[in-house]
């Protein structure tokens, strides 16, 4: 697919290809944009000292390129806010924002309420779960943004798709990806398989485009903002940037279990809305993964076409063999 | 006159300087974090001399470089005219004991942070990454040119092969020296005990009859020569002692392992005792190897030689007083590290530690966060008193 070729090539990105960090600040003051980063949190008490440090440190003090640093907590029960304040963040308990909207409960209730609380022209999202946090994981996806100025969204992706002798490796920590969205997308929308993590929890986003689009407030929150950013500006809005690894906790398959119902909630409300159910697509028989090879990125097709055969009983030699009446 | 008042001055000076260093806390936390985060074992430390370089050159120093054992090395040049400058060396080894395959993640709670190695030395290692900024942001230029040096190859086997390294073949003159250990705040090492640090290795042939009755295979022999070194007299006066580290050896219940090998150190204030520890220690081996079926080796991995400069050296009372005035109880300690390598080059040095912790060497190794910033506070505080000629001998 041709669309796919191009937008691998123009927009995937590594995070590496963005060191320069200076000039990032420079064409960021020069467009006047400003960027508030958000973390989601929920008892992330392990993890959210070290991110806010990290950030701050590094992305405030020494390098100012980001211009707030906000937690918005669900209502932790361990220490994840008093952590989160004391090495300087803005901490905001999701259900003192917007009080007339009410509270629900989950991490797209904070990720939508933090577009009204927070100020910056870029909104960037990272999860508080990182073991293994570095700026790259704001730098790699806020840089697309600060130097192209027709993209709108861009996602992370982790552990690339190397191929290796025994096929594709599959990648980290995506199995509710390769399990149920990528062969969703591939049957329905397969320009969007582009997208090598469609569910990673990092993106960075413009706020002209977080202010247009719902947002389920749990498992569904990535996929039906891919739906809808794709449905109203296309494959060309998406940019996606290698992060390289990310150590978090793994899920269980049960969880995965529930994460998989949610986000298949989502896709089948969205093919409702966008008024496909009456009439699906065609289905395509053509399955969409990738591969990496150095910093490129190529899609592998594969036809997978599930034949069917009908019922034995309408077979004459069966129903003559076991006298079966005509 | 002038000397002792330009010195009160530093010590009226200190408090404050610790009240505003915490305005640097997470620049100083985030370097610990992320050199800490990135495994350095011994000999394989480029992925973090490259980080120390990385930060080196984002504070604009001066002289950034490698060598060939892949010290980093960075100048920030002192005011002076070029040709009066000494050089102040600040030090801290870059190595750790943990290998690559660890989780190398470090947490940060309120008050502290944890993870392998982050006392010692990833946070040693902070405050070498952290100095320019610090200096800068108490206004502080120094007159002499401070060499800032990440040292390589330091622990176990390499034997401060990077720091001995460095001092052998810098054009820099050094002219006196700080050593930044993770911990303990308040120490204060200016001597060095006399040490040896030794493997023996017994291998034994493979015992294939269990009715034979005695007990067979490298453990036994092991046994037998760990009996006699604790036989061996070892002084009070001058302190001398055996410190038995590990016994590697064994995999199953009922298999006598085939090799052994036991790791010990030998330590005393006085010269020639190490060497004639030694020397008995090789004698029960060749003995133990004459009378049994055995093949005991002995290696000696690492020598330091006793030596120091004196609780009175001007270095010594300046460290003191600048502890005091920061309330710490200095807390003497002999140094088998690198001091040792600076003492026996005739480099007037100390040791000190930055912060208190707990765990050292297991994986919950942890230090406090809040001490970090007397630390800081005594380190500016010592560099500006060096800087001074405040802690020159002939004062």
């Amino acid at each position: 697919m041709k669309t796919i070729d191009t937008w691998l090539e123009t927009n995937t990105f590594h995070h590496g290809t963005f060191w320069d960090i200076l000039h990032l600040i420079k064409v960021k003051e020069e467009k006047g944009i400003t960027i508030s980063l958000c973390i989601p949190t929920l008892n992330e008490a392990k993890t959210i000292g070290k991110e806010i440090v990290i950030f701050k440190s590094e992305l405030m003090d020494r390098y100012p390129l980001i211009d707030e640093i906000a937690v918005i907590d669900s209502g932790s029960e361990d220490d994840t806010r008093e952590i989160a304040t004391s090495y300087g963040a803005d901490v905001y308990l999701s259900g003192e924002i917007l009080p007339s909207q009410g509270f629900k409960s989950g991490k797209g209730e904070n990720l939508w309420k933090a577009i009204y609380q927070l100020n910056g022209d870029v909104i960037c999202y990272v999860d508080a779960d990182i073991k293994n946090i570095h700026t790259r994981f704001v730098t790699g996806l806020v840089a697309p943004l600060i130097y192209n100025d027709s993209i709108h969204y861009v996602k992370a992706f982790y552990d690339r798709p190397l191929a290796f002798s025994q096929g594709i490796r599959p990648s980290g920590g995506g199995r509710v990806t390769e399990i149920l969205v990528r062969p969703l997308f591939s049957l329905f929308f397969p320009e969007l398989t582009a997208l090598i993590q469609p569910l990673s929890g990092e993106y960075a986003v413009r706020r002209p485009v977080l202010e247009e689009v719902p947002f389920p407030i749990g498992y569904g929150v990535e996929t039906s903002h891919i739906l809808d950013v794709y449905r109203k500006y296309g494959l060309e809005a998406f940019g996606q940037t290698d992060l390289d690894q990310r150590i978090h906790r793994n899920q269980t398959t049960l969880d995965l279990g529930k994460m998989s119902f949610g986000i298949l909630q989502t896709f089948l409300r969205r093919l409702e809305s966008f008024e496909m159910v009456g009439q699906l697509p065609e289905m395509s028989n053509i399955f969409r993964q990738f591969q990496a090879e150095g910093k490129d990125y190529e899609q592998v097709t594969r036809e997978i076409i599930e034949e069917e055969r009908p019922p034995m009983n309408s077979i004459p030699e069966y129903r003559e063999k076991f006298n079966l009446e005509s | 006159m002038q000397r002792q008042s330009d010195l009160d001055d530093i010590l009226s000076a200190v408090p404050g300087y610790r009240e505003r260093l915490r305005e640097l806390r997470e620049i100083v936390l985030a370097n610990a974090i992320m050199a800490g985060e990135i495994p350095a074992p011994t000999f394989e430390e480029a992925q973090r001399v490259r980080f120390l370089c990385d930060r080196f050159t984002e504070s604009d120093l001066n002289n950034i470089s490698t060598d060939e054992k892949e010290n980093a090395t960075a100048v920030l040049p002192g005011s002076l005219p070029e040709r009066e400058r000494k050089n102040i060396l600040v030090a801290a080894h870059v190595d750790t004991i943990w290998s690559a395959n660890v989780d190398h993640s470090v947490s940060v709670g309120t008050d502290a942070l944890v993870g392998p190695g982050i006392a010692d030395n990833s946070l040693g290692l902070a405050v070498i990454a952290s100095l320019p900024a610090i200096l800068d942001h108490l206004g502080i230029r120094l007159q002499n040119n401070l060499v800032l040096l990440g040292a390589t190859r330091s622990m176990g086997k390499g034997d401060l092969e990077g720091l001995r390294f460095f001092i052998e073949n810098a054009k820099l003159p050094i002219a006196a020296a700080l050593c930044i250990e993770g911990l303990h705040l308040g120490r204060l090492s200016y001597s060095c005990i006399g040490m040896m640090r030794g493997e023996i290795t017994v291998r034994a042939p493979e015992a294939t009859d269990w009715k034979q009755g005695e007990a067979t295979g490298s453990l036994v022999h092991i046994h037998r020569i760990l009996s006699r070194i604790l036989a061996i007299p070892t002084p009070q006066h001058p302190k001398t002692s055996i410190v038995l580290g590990s016994i590697i050896t064994g995999t199953a219940y009922n298999i006598s392992p085939r090799k052994a090998q036991l790791r010990f150190e030998v330590r005393s204030e006085q010269a020639g005792m190490v060497s004639r520890i030694q020397e008995q220690i090789e004698e029960i081996i060749e003995e133990v190897n004459a009378e049994r079926d055995a093949n005991a080796t002995f290696t000696r991995i690492a020598r330091r030689k006793p030596g120091g400069i004196g609780f009175h050296h001007p270095l010594v009372k300046t460290a003191r007083k600048i502890m005091g005035q920061l309330n710490l109880q200095p807390k003497i300690a002999p140094s088998t590290s690198e001091l040792s390598v600076l003492l026996d080059a005739g480099i007037s040095s100390l040791t000190l530690g930055v912060s208190k912790g707990d765990n050292r060497h297991e994986l919950n190794e942890s230090v406090l966060i809040d001490p970090i910033f007397s630390g800081l506070a005594q380190i500016v505080a010592m560099l500006q008193a060096i800087d001074g000629g405040l802690c020159d001998e002939d004062d």
